[in-house]
């Protein structure tokens, strides 16, 4: 009789960090199609065009369709990164969603409000875009710091209130563009008033790729700085990798929790901000679009590392925008796209045990590992 | 307050929290084993949507149930073999179960109805009310419990027999025992591994039906986000019922009630709007963590397991 046994590799080769979940992802893929096969969609026809609506025009020349896919990436990198950074501590931040709305909503009452009431400020993109950014940022890690404050003076759970003022951001915003904020011109669709042109992010050729995913490398590179160079970086992934040793060394959890927490609904603050003043130009149905939720795949398929977030919130974009393809060349839900990413986190989440774990296969009895 | 208003708001607050105490209740039996599912949320509105599509298509009520209650078992059975086969962390797969979940119920939304279609929109068969005579007929209570569906009826059996296998039986002991110590449970020769896969799918199985009680008789039909975090706020209650059965049910009918009033002040005509209505039952829950936590800070007394979310084999033990 064959039996499995689990071997704790004591010194994972190197390889193994990328091979395993890149290894992950294809399989995912491959599982995703069987799924697909089930109900009655041919998995390669749907690939096919899902490839072709995220990529495929660059080969004959365009780049809508890329373009595109970077406009799809541009907010998931920004919350992959949020969620990351949380997520190095073992702070279980599902809250980006709200974080990133209250961003929109901070973003948008600059652009729609400060040039009535502050006349003197410059109406220039430099000072416009400084403001907002900042408003975005402070609104993101202000949202936050609830659920940092209550974990470390409470105990209470981060899961559940990160998650529960998502549900009360998103209503706060709705609440806003279909009343008080709501366009009177709008003739009656839902939506604020569009923002003045000086507040409109600057775009890239006639594409909507925008300055906000300059700033989603940018912060990329800050994270990275941030974990492989500082002192703080130090403390934030001890305390998620080894809290005793952490409490030991004399690491303050409490300030590095609302350190986490600021920074992390800060990106995502930042996020809300792009999609306001860099797409929509308004405060309007769709800035929740469930970038949050999607980041946490981002951050987990990614393995937390920043280069790795820029180049899967690529990816899933990619996922997302075929999935619109595919919805209108083929009538396939653009559901799939959500389900295939699902599937993708299930696989790199199983597969790393092939990295943190030997598997030792005999044929003598021996005691059997459930 | 009049009694029938009274009354009115029982009535609704005990219907709109069944699926509530079913999914509460299914948690903390999963958790109690020592396995922190947060795929609750993903679970429901997999049992919601299955649920449906089951009963619609078979015009039986009770397929419909059992799909659901497969379903989610069936997803509760994915988190047990990532966390405790593949010894995957327990938060994030618990996360991955919410939004795969929620992904596929999007997107088995759009596929099962006939022909391949929609759900949304169509009409199935739904629980219907069924008046017991007598019990009805009690002042104040009679109408609000007693003229309920099946689905609620059977919860108020389902909460004393939970009670009675967690505190009287010995099954109920090792499971109780092994949320705290795993590892002694084992050298009583109880297998650890085999009974965390089951009352994990214990769980998923009763978050599945808590799930196909929304579709089938709260808010028939099928629509999107028709969860709407009740997955979420289950999770909670379970930490505010302290792992118990009754208390979860007494948690549930506390949102049940924030449902009925919300309920009740639309059907009047308030001027406060839906959207800040409809905050009420996340900011309460909130609330309710926040007090639970500040009543008593330590975890124990609390009546978490103490090795609950800690991966457990046999070969690692400490």
């Amino acid at each position: 009789m064959i039996r499995f046994r689990l071997e704790r590799r004591i010194d994972p080769p190197r390889y193994l960090s990328w091979a395993v979940p890149v290894a992950s992802v294809v399989l995912a893929l491959v599982a995703s199609g069987l799924l697909l096969l089930a109900f009655g969609a041919n998995p390669i026809d749907t690939f096919a065009a899902m490839w072709d609506g995220a990529f495929g025009d660059i080969f004959g020349g365009e780049v809508y369709s890329v373009s595109e896919t970077l406009v799809r990436a541009t907010p998931l990198m920004l919350t992959g990164l949020a969620v990351a950074v949380a997520f190095k501590m073992k702070f279980w931040n599902i809250g980006a969603e709200g974080q990133l709305v209250m961003g929109g909503i901070a973003a948008s009452a600059v652009a729609l409000f400060l040039p009535d009431a502050a006349p003197w400020i410059p109406q220039t993109l430099v000072v416009y875009g400084l403001i907002m950014g900042g408003a975005a940022i402070l609104a993101g890690a202000l949202w936050a710091l609830i659920p940092a404050l209550l974990k470390a003076y409470l105990n209470v759970s981060e899961i559940i209130v990160t998650l529960m003022l998502n549900y009360i951001a998103i209503l706060w915003y709705s609440q806003l563009f279909t009343t008080s904020w709501k366009d009177p011109e709008g003739l009656g669709f839902p939506g604020s008033a569009l923002f003045p042109e000086f507040t409109w992010l600057p775009r890239f050729s006639n594409t909507r790729v925008n300055v906000a995913l300059l700033v989603g490398l940018v912060a990329a590179v800050g994270v990275w700085v941030l974990f492989a160079k500082t002192r703080a970086g130090y403390e934030i992934r001890l305390l998620g990798d080894n809290p005793e040793a952490a409490r030991f060394a004399g690491v303050s959890v409490f300030r590095n929790i609302l350190l986490v927490m600021l920074i992390s609904g800060g990106l995502a603050g930042l996020a809300g901000m792009g999609e306001v003043a860099g797409i929509s130009h308004k405060l309007q149905q769709g800035l929740s679009a469930n970038n949050g939720f999607t980041a946490i795949i981002v951050a987990w398929v990614a393995k937390l590392q920043p280069w790795a977030i820029v180049l899967v919130s690529i990816l899933l974009a990619a996922v997302f925008v075929g999935g619109d393809q595919i919805q209108m060349t083929m009538g396939l839900p653009a559901s799939v796209a959500q389900v295939v990413q699902g599937v993708m986190l299930f696989f790199v989440l199983g597969g790393d045990i092939f990295s943190q774990y030997r598997i030792r296969v005999s044929r003598e009895r021996g005691e059997v590992m459930a | 307050m009049s009694l029938d208003l009274i009354s009115s708001i029982l009535g609704i607050a005990v219907f709109a929290g069944t699926s509530l105490t079913y999914a509460t209740i299914g948690e903390a039996i999963t958790e109690r084993s020592g396995i922190l599912n947060l795929g609750v949320e993903g679970m429901m509105i997999m049992g919601a949507v299955t649920g449906f599509a089951a009963a619609f298509h078979t015009g039986s009520l009770m397929i419909g149930v059992l799909a659901a209650m497969g379903i989610g078992a069936l997803l509760a059975l994915l988190h047990a073999f990532v966390t405790i086969t593949l010894r995957a962390d327990q938060i994030v797969s618990g996360l991955a179960i919410t939004l795969a979940g929620t992904g596929l119920a999007s997107f088995l939304g759009e596929r099962l109805g006939p022909d391949h279609g929609a759900l949304v929109g169509l009409q199935g068969p739904r629980f219907r009310d069924v008046v017991i005579p007598g019990l009805s007929s009690l002042p104040v209570v009679g109408e609000a419990l007693f003229a309920q569906d099946l689905v609620v009826y059977s919860m108020y059996l389902f909460i004393p027999l939970v009670w009675f296998y967690i505190y009287r039986t010995s099954p109920g002991q090792q499971l109780r025992a092994m949320g705290e110590s795993p590892a002694t449970v084992e050298a009583m020769g109880i297998p650890v591994l085999r009974y965390r896969y089951i009352y994990t799918m214990v769980g998923g199985a009763l978050a599945g039906l808590g799930g196909a009680h929304l579709s089938l008789a709260y808010t028939p039909g099928w629509s999107e986000n028709l969860t709407g975090g009740r997955g979420w706020i289950a999770v909670a209650l379970v930490i505010f019922a302290s792992w118990r059965p009754a208390r979860a049910f007494v948690g549930a009918l506390l949102f049940g009630g924030v449902n009925a009033v919300q309920f009740r002040l639309q059907a009047s005509g308030t001027t406060i709007s839906a959207n800040l209505l409809n905050m009420a039952p996340y900011i309460m829950t909130i609330l309710v963590l926040v007090l639970v936590s500040s009543a008593s800070s330590l975890r124990s007394r609390l009546g978490a397991p103490a090795a609950l979310g800690v991966p457990y084999s046999r070969e690692e033990r400490t």
